[in-house]
C-alpha cells in the first residue's frame, strides 16, 4: 500500500500539487526531500490532482521529490505522559524527552452534542479584583485577551495560569518571540505550574503552516482530558497570527478574500476552536483563555470583530490595567449570584460611577468649573483605579467586595449611590454593629 | 463542495447522499453545469475520495410536521439532538441521521370530518393532544383542487405510519392522510385565505420595546448589534415573555453555551399564561458556530416552516433568529466556493433578495377556516465591527417593521437593554397613547441634545430649565428605559403596568418643579430615581407597590408647582 508519488506539478506558496489516486480529503502525508521528510496534509482534491500543504513550507521542495499518503488523517498522542513536556507545532518534542505515540486520536474532530453540555456554574478565581468582581471567569468559558503590542498579556496570561484552581494546563502559542516563550515557561516553571502543563509552541521563526495546528493540538488534547473528567485550562497566545496564517494559505489557494483579505470563512474557523471549550455532562471541562493583539488597538479589525462575535465576553488589556469598559465576561451571571448577595450590587454600581468619573474627566480636561458632585466622583475615581483596578492587587474576592463598600462610603452618601435601601442598611460600612 | 457527474436527470436543490465506506452523507446540489452537479455537503468532508458513489433521493429538502416537535431540539436538519446523543454520546458524528418524529409514539386522534365532506391543503381532519394544544392533522399542504373524505377513522390512539382518513381527488384516486406529512423547507406554506396587515401588538414584556418600539404580531423585526451589546439576551427574555402560542428559536451559528442554557432552563420554568413549562411552547432548531456550515444555511428556513406550520393551526408564533449575519456568511462561505463573482464585502449579489424573502414568510393570515395564525420574525443581527452600514444590516433594515439598534455606548454604561431610543424605529403602533409616547421620545431627544451642548459649554453654561430636561431624560432612562433583568419582578413588566406607569411618568414629563440650582436639581431626580427602582421591583398590585407609588407622590408634592 506505501505507494510513492513523484508528479508534484505545481509549487503554490506552501501548498504543493501532486497528481495521485485513491487519496482521502484531509489525509496526511509525508514529502522527502534532500532536507528531510516534512508532513503535509491534503487540502483539496481536483480529479487527480491533490494538493497538500506542506508543513515544514515548501523551500527546496523539488517536482522531482517524493510524496508518500499515510492513510489517516493528523493524529497527535494523548493522555499523562505528555505532562510537563514541550512540542512544536506538529507535535514533534522541542525538550529531550522521547518521541511519543501513545492514545493517538484526530485532530479537529466532530463537534460536541449541545444536549451534552451544561450549563456552566463553576467560577475559576483568580484574586484579580477586575476579573473576580466585575467579570468572573467561570469554567468552560472560552474569553480572549484583547490587548495590543506592548502590553504585559503574556505576564496576565502567566499569572491567571498559575493562580487558577484547573486540573491541567495546555499552553498553545502561536508565532511567539522566543523570549515571551522563555518568560512563560519559567514562570508556570517557578510556580510548580509546568509538571500539570503541556506546551505546543511555534515561535515566529518556525513554518508556517505549523501555526496553524497548534490550537487543533492543544484542544484535542485537552478534549481527551477532560473526557477523562479533568479540568482543563487552554491559554492560547496570540490568536492573531493564527488569523494572519489562515490568510497566508487562504490566498495561496486564490480564494476569495472577504475583508482586510481574511477569508470569509474566518468566523467558522474561529468558532471551530473556540466551540472546544465545554462543560461536559459526566466529564470535566476545558477553559480557553486566547490572547487576541488588536492590530491598531483597533477592535472592529475582522480578528477581535470575529472573536468577540464567538467568545463569551473579553478582557480588554490597555494600559496595563484590565479596562471596565469593553470587558465583559457573559457568564458571570451564571455564578456571581452565588457568591456573596452584594456581589452584584457592587459590581453594577461601581461600574456606573465609574462611567461618571469618565465623564467627569473629559469635562475637567476641557477646563470646566467642577461641581460638588464632580469633586466627589474625581476622588471615588482615583480610589477605584488605585485600590481595585491596578493589576498589582491580589486579594480575594470577599476583601475585594468589602472595599468597594469602603471605597463607596469614603466618598459618597448613601443614596447618591443609587443603591436599594435594604442593602444600604446589611452593608453600608458604620450602619450596623461589627 | 463536492463535484459529482451523473447520467440520470437531477433536480436544483435535490437532496443527495454521498457513500463513502459506511457512512452516507447528506448534501444538496446548489448547481449544475453539463453533466457535473455541485454539492454542498452538510458534513464534515474529510477522507472522502475521489471517484466516491452518490445517491440521488429525487427530493427537495424537507422537514418532517406533524405532533411530537414541541419541546424538542433539532438541529439545522431537523435530526433530534436529544435522540443523537443517546446513540452516539458526547459528539455529533457524521452521517448519523434521525427521523425527526418518533416511530413508535402513538397520539391520541379525534375526528372533526365526516365521510362526505369536502376538504382542501390546509383543512382539519382531527387533531391529537400535545401538551396544551389541540395539535391539528391537516390535509397536506401540497395537495391541489378539492377532496372528498371517503373514510375517517374513530377516536383511538395512531403512529405516524397510520393513515386516519382517506380523500378522494377529482379524478377518483383515494389518498390516504397521516398524522405528518412532509414540506421543502426553502417554499413558503401558502394554505391559507389571504394574509392580512399586522396589527395588534405583540407584548414582550420589555418596557422599551412594547412602549416605545412595539412589534406586532405578523410583523417583523431586528436586533442588529456589536458583540457584548446584549442581543442573545434580549432574544431569550423575549422567548420567555413574549406573549406568544408557540416560540420557535433558531440558533444560527451561534455560541453553543446560550443554546444550552435554554435547553437546561426552560423546562424548569413555568409559563405563567399557561401554568406549564416553558418547553412546552418552544421549539429550538440549533445548528451552532462549530457544526457543519452548509447546514447553518438550511436551518434558518427549517425554523420558518416550523413556525409556518403551527400558525395553520390558528396559532401565534414568534420566530426568534440568532444570528441572520452568520447565516449570511454561511451564503458568502457556499457562493466563495462556487467562486461566483462576489458583491459587497464578499457577499453574493443575491443576499438582499434572499433576506427579503426570509422576512416575507412573516405575516397575519387568514385561513380557510375564518380563524388566524401568525408568525412573526425577530432577527438579530451580528454586524462586522458594529457598523450599521454593512450589506446584511442595510437589507434587513428595508424590509422589516421595527429596528432595535443596540448600542455599544449604552451597554458600555451598563444601560439594559442597550437598545438606543434615539436610532431605533417600529412602523407598529403601541398601546401607550400616541401623544405620551411622543413626548416621552422627545424628551430623550431633549435630554440628548442638553448632554451634547453640556459637554462643550459645561454644566455652568446651561439654564437651569435646560439642565431639568437633561434630568428629566435621564430619569425616564433610569426608571423606565432600563429593566432589570435579574430581577423577577423587574425583567416582565405586563402591558397594564406599562400603560399605568408611563401615564404617571408622563405626569412627571408635564410638570414645572422649582429648584434653588442644579445641585439641589440633580439630589431631587437621584432621590426620585433610588425610589422608582424600588417600585420597578414591587409586584404589581401587591401593597409594596401601593406604598412606593405613595412614597413617590410625597416626594414629588415636594417639588412641584401648583397646577
Amino acid at each position: 500500500m506505501q505507494k510513492f508519488y513523484s508528479s508534484i506539478s505545481q509549487i503554490v506558496g506552501d501548498v504543493i500539487t501532486v497528481e495521485a489516486e485513491n487519496v482521502g480529503n484531509m489525509e496526511m502525508a509525508q514529502v522527502m526531500t534532500r532536507r528531510g521528510t516534512s508532513l503535509a496534509q491534503v487540502i483539496r482534491l481536483d480529479r487527480k490532482k491533490v494538493f497538500l500543504q506542506v508543513f515544514a513550507g515548501s523551500r527546496g521542495i523539488s517536482t522531482g521529490d517524493k510524496v508518500r499518503f499515510l492513510g489517516h488523517p493528523m493524529r497527535i498522542p494523548t493522555g499523562h505522559t505528555l505532562l510537563g513536556r514541550i512540542f512544536s507545532g506538529s507535535g514533534r518534542p522541542l525538550d529531550n524527552g522521547p518521541e511519543l505515540a501513545d492514545n493517538l486520536v484526530d485532530i479537529g474532530g466532530p463537534p460536541v452534542n449541545p444536549v451534552k453540555r451544561i450549563i456552566p456554574n463553576k467560577m475559576i478565581r483568580t484574586g484579580i479584583p477586575m476579573i473576580d468582581v466585575f467579570n468572573s471567569l467561570v469554567e468552560s468559558q472560552k474569553l480572549p485577551i484583547f490587548s495590543i503590542a506592548g502590553e504585559p498579556y503574556n505576564e496576565l496570561l502567566a499569572r491567571i495560569a498559575t493562580q487558577a484552581e484547573v486540573d491541567i494546563i495546555i499552553l498553545g502559542g502561536m508565532g511567539l518571540k522566543y523570549d515571551d516563550y522563555l518568560f512563560i515557561r519559567d514562570t508556570l516553571e517557578e510556580h510548580g505550574a509546568l509538571s500539570r502543563s503541556i506546551v505546543f509552541m511555534h515561535t515566529a521563526a518556525d513554518p508556517i503552516v505549523e501555526c496553524l495546528l497548534v490550537p487543533d493540538i492543544s484542544l484535542a488534547v485537552a478534549e481527551n482530558f477532560a473526557l477523562a473528567g479533568k479540568r482543563v485550562l487552554v491559554l492560547l497566545t496570540d490568536m492573531s497570527n493564527f488569523c494572519d496564517a489562515l490568510k497566508v494559505i487562504s490566498i495561496t489557494m486564490e480564494q476569495i478574500p472577504s475583508n482586510r483579505g481574511y477569508p470569509g470563512d474566518l468566523y467558522s474557523q474561529l468558532a471551530a476552536r473556540y466551540e472546544k471549550a465545554v462543560d461536559f455532562d459526566t466529564a470535566g471541562s476545558i477553559t480557553i483563555l486566547a490572547v487576541t493583539t488588536m492590530p491598531g488597538d483597533d477592535v472592529t479589525h475582522p480578528i477581535p470583530d470575529n472573536t468577540g462575535y464567538i467568545t463569551e465576553g473579553q478582557f480588554y488589556l490597555k494600559n496595563g490595567v484590565i479596562e471596565p469598559f469593553g470587558s465583559l465576561s457573559r457568564l458571570k451571571q451564571q455564578v456571581n449570584a452565588n457568591t456573596r448577595d452584594d456581589h452584584r450590587i457592587i459590581m453594577d454600581t461601581m461600574i456606573q460611577l465609574f462611567a461618571e468619573y469618565r465623564e467627569t474627566l473629559e469635562k475637567q480636561a476641557m477646563g470646566f468649573e467642577m461641581s460638588a458632585w464632580d469633586m466627589k466622583l474625581l476622588k471615588y475615581g482615583r480610589l477605584f483605579e488605585e485600590r481595585m483596578m491596578s493589576l498589582k492587587v491580589n486579594i480575594p474576592l470577599e476583601r475585594a467586595l468589602d472595599l468597594g463598600w469602603e471605597i463607596l462610603h469614603d466618598c459618597f452618601s448613601p443614596e447618591e449611590t443609587g443603591i436599594k435601601k435594604s442593602m444600604i442598611d446589611i452593608y453600608w460600612p458604620g450602619t450596623h454593629e461589627n | 463542495m463536492v463535484t459529482v457527474s451523473f447520467d440520470s436527470p437531477v433536480m436544483q436543490n435535490e437532496v443527495a447522499y454521498i457513500l463513502h465506506e459506511k457512512e452516507r452523507l447528506k448534501s444538496e446540489i446548489i448547481r449544475v453545469r453539463g453533466n457535473l452537479a455541485e454539492m454542498q455537503v452538510y458534513e464534515d468532508t474529510s477522507s472522502l475520495k475521489i471517484g466516491e458513489e452518490v445517491e440521488f433521493t429525487g427530493e427537495l429538502l424537507s422537514v418532517e410536521l406533524g405532533p411530537g416537535m414541541l419541546g424538542q431540539i433539532f438541529d439545522g436538519l431537523q435530526n433530534p439532538l436529544p435522540e443523537l446523543a443517546k446513540q452516539c454520546g458526547f459528539f455529533l458524528k457524521r452521517g448519523v441521521y434521525v427521523d425527526a418524529l418518533s416511530d413508535s409514539r402513538a397520539w391520541d386522534f379525534s375526528p372533526l370530518v365526516q365521510p362526505g365532506d369536502q376538504v382542501r391543503a390546509g383543512d382539519k381532519i382531527g387533531f391529537v393532544n400535545e401538551n396544551i394544544f389541540q395539535h391539528y392533522c391537516m390535509v397536506p399542504f401540497s395537495w391541489e383542487g378539492i377532496f372528498e373524505v371517503v373514510s375517517v377513522e374513530n377516536a383511538a390512539a395512531f403512529t405516524k405510519h397510520q393513515a386516519v382518513a382517506r380523500l378522494k381527488d377529482a379524478h377518483g384516486k383515494i389518498h390516504p392522510v397521516f398524522l405528518s406529512q412532509n414540506w421543502p423547507v426553502k417554499i413558503p406554506i401558502k394554505a391559507y385565505a389571504e394574509k392580512l396587515k399586522p396589527g395588534e401588538p405583540l407584548v414582550t414584556k420589555m418596557r422599551l420595546i412594547d412602549s416605545l418600539f412595539p412589534v406586532a404580531r405578523g410583523g417583523t423585526y431586528c436586533i442588529p448589534g456589536p458583540f457584548g451589546a446584549g442581543k442573545t439576551v434580549l432574544q431569550q427574555l423575549t422567548s420567555r415573555h413574549a406573549d406568544a402560542d408557540v416560540v420557535i428559536i433558531a440558533a444560527c451559528g451561534e455560541r453553543a453555551g446560550e443554546v444550552v442554557e435554554t435547553i437546561k432552563t426552560f423546562p424548569t420554568l413555568i409559563d405563567p399564561r399557561t401554568n406549564r413549562p416553558l418547553s412546552d411552547r418552544t421549539v429550538i432548531i440549533c445548528n451552532t458556530s462549530s457544526m457543519p456550515v452548509a447546514a447553518r444555511e438550511s436551518s434558518v428556513y427549517t425554523a420558518v416552516t416550523i413556525a409556518e406550520y403551527f400558525r395553520q393551526m390558528g396559532l401565534h408564533v414568534l420566530l426568534l433568529a440568532d444570528s441572520t449575519s452568520r447565516w449570511a456568511q454561511a451564503m458568502r462561505e457556499m457562493s466563495g466556493r462556487l467562486e461566483e463573482i462576489p458583491g459587497e464585502e464578499a457577499f453574493p449579489a443575491y443576499l438582499e433578495s434572499h433576506i427579503a424573502s426570509f422576512y416575507e414568510r412573516s405575516g397575519m393570515v387568514r385561513l380557510y377556516d375564518g380563524s388566524t395564525g401568525s408568525v412573526t420574525i425577530g432577527g438579530a443581527v451580528s454586524p462586522a465591527g458594529g457598523n450599521f452600514e454593512e450589506p446584511v444590516t442595510q437589507a434587513t433594515l428595508k424590509v422589516v417593521g421595527a429596528f432595535h439598534g443596540l448600542s455599544r455606548s449604552r451597554s458600555d454604561a451598563r444601560r439594559y437593554p442597550a437598545i438606543d431610543p434615539l436610532i431605533s424605529w417600529s412602523k407598529y403602533r403601541s398601546f401607550i397613547d400616541e401623544n405620551q409616547k411622543e413626548r416621552g421620545q422627545q424628551i430623550l431627544r431633549k435630554g440628548n441634545d442638553v448632554s451634547q451642548m453640556m459637554k462643550v459649554v459645561g454644566e455652568e453654561g446651561t439654564s437651569l430649565p435646560d439642565y431639568i430636561d437633561y434630568l428629566k431624560a435621564e430619569f425616564f432612562d433610569f426608571v423606565y428605559l432600563q429593566q432589570n433583568a435579574f430581577d423577577v419582578v423587574d425583567e416582565a413588566t405586563p402591558k397594564d403596568r406599562q400603560v399605568y406607569v408611563f401615564d404617571f411618568i408622563y405626569r412627571i414629563f408635564e410638570s414645572d418643579f422649582t429648584f434653588e440650582d442644579k445641585n439641589s436639581a440633580l439630589h431631587f431626580f437621584q432621590q426620585l430615581r433610588q425610589v422608582f427602582r424600588g417600585w420597578n421591583s414591587a409586584p404589581w398590585g401587591s401593597e409594596e407597590f401601593e406604598r412606593t407609588e405613595q412614597e413617590i407622590r410625597v416626594l414629588l408634592r415636594e417639588r412641584m408647582m401648583k397646577g
